[in-house]
């Protein structure tokens, strides 16, 4: 038996504070009544940290600052000055990578392996990409002079904590717009680092705000009369509640939320390689992944080998320590979403669904789920419908490319499909008919700072990354 | 692929028709994804107990080669000597697996190497090109096998198998396996001259098919050898045919692997592959040179905790 000895990542690269204030105007200040509260170790529930919880007092004071920076400063400055200032960012992220890479692991349960070599070098990449745009806004196809839209309310989720701030403040601020974010509850601690580089860039006071806090802070921010755009990835519920909430305002808002996706598996498809794309599919982040490869649609013809594959291929995944460099999936971000995941899963076993998971230990404390696939899953059952957001696979099979093309868009969600053939026509025929914002062909779960990013129907509206992502922070 | 049952096997190499159709109806191998695996397989991290463990294992499969036109007895004398003890100031340090040479240095091989259990094997059938009658290749094997050979390094007919003739590829193969009678069969498929990695699937199971024992990538003598997707692709054909025939065969990259760094990339590749049942000597080795002195390097790293210099391990 080859087993790999441990080879964790070293925690001493990171030195986390014992707490932190709120992100005011260039500086760490504490919050109007005094709040903090616990940040964990997902992995191990011990307590990394605390951080203050902002009021609404504290939201005006944010909103105040990026307003004032906007007015004065930002809106102002040239973007060739704006760009300097977000390469300057982007080398930092580079230069502390391996720092803010231990940072997410440890706050977010996600393994080192991914936080390493997906999450950070995709953070710089925004970065840099969205810096290049900056002096080239009148030839983005948005008229000649397309103005900012001023201070922006930005709310992210916790399964990407860093990579999802990029993807919000990078072409937020090379259109000229100043932001208060507003990181998750369960994974502030990049975000704060990421406060500190923007004091090491010498961004001026007040163009970047971190408000640390939950969903009433989350609320105040985008309820305040101050913002002049909203930007939000999380739950539907959630998302759906942001846009009754600002109906009738002059608030201009995007939405990316939940999914459903179905990743298609044709019986001419490479099925080795398929099967990889299954697991990074569905397993990749321990299936936090808004668009994950949630249901599986297998052609009837070669369902038996594409299971038995995926069967074998499952039990060599190796669950455990995040910071171990040879972890494939870490923690469950927290205890509620661990609640959830078993709750929808047992009901997959209640409704009659067939569930399968390799021999896995898992750690004694922390929040684990073992890897699961549930066969005989139909589009009936509630576990091939709703988002369970969590290492958890539904099975289904179909007969004809029509039959596929039929149960994947048969969701309330549209967010990503992945198309497995080898016949490139096959491949045109399905993009063009899948209701589905990210379409991957033959692969899974692959990101570019150059491709827009955004849903159908309940998935949200509004694009990120890409020439495309500007457009959501330009008054056009 | 489980359509077809172990029974049926004999017919798909009826005809040529028949050995197209099968071939072409294994599964693709998407290019990006399998290099992909490769490398993420590659970013495992070996550590203490385990780089321990993996370094002798490497040491145990080493085939070491020389196949050098200047080869002369003294040269595999020499070499004989490293394999049966390649750290002569270690003695807990294993042997190596086998000494690989030309037929020519079959005796001299076979004469340095007994008693030692350490294999001799020769390449064979006009290698490395190949390009020789049928007749001659079969002869080659023979003699090799006469002078003491107990495992036979063959070539493909990669000429006939890129003109589509899959069938006179088999029956090549299938011959050399007869002329070997009881020494071991590698098989070397010559994936740089092959290119695709759905026909390196193919070779392989021509090479399986026809009863290689082992299927090996490399002659290390075209620009392109071993490679860790190459090696991937090989190693999903030797674990979907045993899960079809029951059948084990081996596997061997060869060309290439000069470090420890590499040598444990794939032995990962094979812990994740194709599984522990081919973690094993008589199922994968690697066919090389340089590679076992940094083995040995790196044994000692662990062992004393420092490096020791080159001039500290033998030159053969």
């Amino acid at each position: 038996m080859f087993e790999y000895a441990p080879a964790p990542e070293s925690r001493a690269v990171v030195d986390i504070k014992p707490s932190y204030g709120l992100f005011v105007d260039g500086a760490f200040v504490d919050p109007a009544d005094g709040a903090y509260f616990k940040t964990i170790n997902p992995a191990s529930e011990e307590v990394l940290s605390e951080v203050a919880e902002a009021g609404p007092a504290d939201v005006d004071r944010a909103v105040a600052a990026a307003r004032k920076a906007y007015d004065k400063v930002w809106s102002r400055m040239p973007g060739r000055d704006r760009a300097k200032y977000l390469y300057r960012i982007a080398r930092i992220i580079q230069e502390r990578g391996r720092e803010l890479a231990v940072l997410e692991s440890l706050d977010n349960g996600k393994p080192i392996r991914e936080s390493r070599d997906v999450d950070i070098p995709l953070v710089a990449a925004h970065f840099f990409y969205y810096a290049g745009w900056a002096d080239k806004l009148a030839h983005a196809g948005f008229g000649p002079a397309p103005r900012p839209l001023g201070v922006a309310a930005q709310v992210i989720p916790w399964n990407f904590p860093l990579l999802m701030l990029a993807w919000k403040i990078a072409p937020a601020l090379a259109a000229g717009n100043t932001v208060v974010l507003k990181p998750a509850e369960t994974t502030p601690l990049t975000a704060l680092l990421f406060a500190e580089i923007c004091q090491q860039a010498d961004l001026p006071p007040g163009v970047v705000n971190i408000v640390t806090g939950a969903g009433e802070t989350g609320r105040a921010l985008v309820e305040h009369a101050g913002v002049d755009k909203i930007a939000f990835t999380g739950s539907t519920d959630v998302g759906k509640a942001i846009a009754r909430s600002v109906a009738g305002s002059r608030k201009k808002v995007t939405l990316e939320l939940g999914g459903k996706a179905a990743n298609v598996v044709f019986e001419d498809a490479p099925i080795d390689q398929a099967v990889e794309g299954i697991v990074n599919g569905i397993f990749f982040n321990q299936g936090h992944v808004c668009c994950a490869g949630s249901r599986l649609l297998v052609q009837e013809s070669v369902y038996e080998p594409v299971l038995a594959s995926l069967k074998r291929r499952m039990a060599r995944l190796r669950v455990g320590d995040p910071l171990d460099k040879n972890t494939d999936i870490g923690a469950i971000n927290s205890a509620a979403q661990l609640e959830r995941i078993r709750t929808l899963s047992d009901i997959g076993g209640e409704e009659g669904a067939e569930r399968w998971s390799p021999p896995c230990e898992l750690p004694e404390n922390g929040f684990w789920f073992a890897p699961t696939i549930f066969t005989g899953v139909t589009q009936a059952h509630r576990i091939a419908r709703e988002e369970i957001f969590g290492p958890v696979l539904s099975v289904l099979t179909f007969r004809t490319p029509a039959e596929a093309v039929e149960k994947a868009n048969n969701t309330p969600y549209g967010l990503s499909a992945g198309v497995w053939t080898d016949k490139g026509s096959r491949i045109l025929w399905m993009a063009d008919r899948l209701r589905a914002g990210v379409v991957w062909a033959n692969t899974f779960n692959k990101f570019d700072p150059t491709s827009p990013f955004g849903g159908y129907k309940e998935s949200g509206y509004g694009r990120e990354g890409g020439r495309h992502g500007l457009e959501a922070y330009l008054d056009v | 692929m489980t359509a077809t049952t172990a029974s049926d096997l004999s017919s798909v190499t009826s005809s040529d028709a028949a050995l197209r159709a099968f071939l072409h109806g294994l599964p693709g191998v998407d290019q990006v994804g399998a290099e992909q695996r490769a490398a993420m397989l590659g970013t495992r991290s070996i550590k203490t107990t385990a780089k321990a463990w993996a370094i002798d294992l490497a040491i145990r499969m080493v085939d070491l080669t020389t196949l050098e036109g200047a080869d002369t007895p003294g040269k595999v004398r020499a070499l004989c000597a490293k394999a049966r003890r390649p750290d002569p100031a270690d003695p807990t340090c294993p042997p190596v697996a086998a000494i690989c040479v030309y037929p020519a240095m079959v005796p001299v091989a076979t004469e340095a190497l007994a008693g030692s259990g350490i294999h001799t094997a020769s390449v064979a059938t006009a290698f490395p090109s190949g390009q020789a009658p049928l007749e001659i290749k079969l002869a080659d094997t023979k003699a090799a096998v006469a002078a003491g050979a107990d495992e036979i390094d063959m070539v493909i007919n990669r000429g006939a198998f890129l003109a589509g003739r899959y069938l006179e590829v088999f029956e090549e193969i299938a011959a050399v396996k007869q002329a070997c009678g009881p020494a071991h069969l590698k098989v070397i498929l010559e994936t740089g001259e092959l290119s695709t990695y759905d026909n390196v699937r193919r070779a392989s199971w021509i090479g399986m098919l026809a009863g290689g024992d082992f299927i090996k990538t490399s002659t290390g003598k075209v620009p392109v050898a071993a490679t860790l997707p190459v090696t991937l692709v090989m190693l999903e054909a030797v674990r979907d045919f045993r899960d079809l025939t029951g059948r084990q065969v081996g596997v061997k990259p060869a060309g290439g692997i000069r470090t420890t760094k590499d040598a444990i990339k794939y032995l990962v590749l094979v812990n994740e592959t194709a599984g522990d049942d081919w973690l094993d000597p008589d199922w994968f080795r690697f066919g090389a040179s340089t590679l076992l002195n940094d083995l040995l390097m790196q044994r000692t790293k662990l062992t004393t905790g420092v490096y020791a210099g080159p001039d500290y391990f033998t030159l053969d």
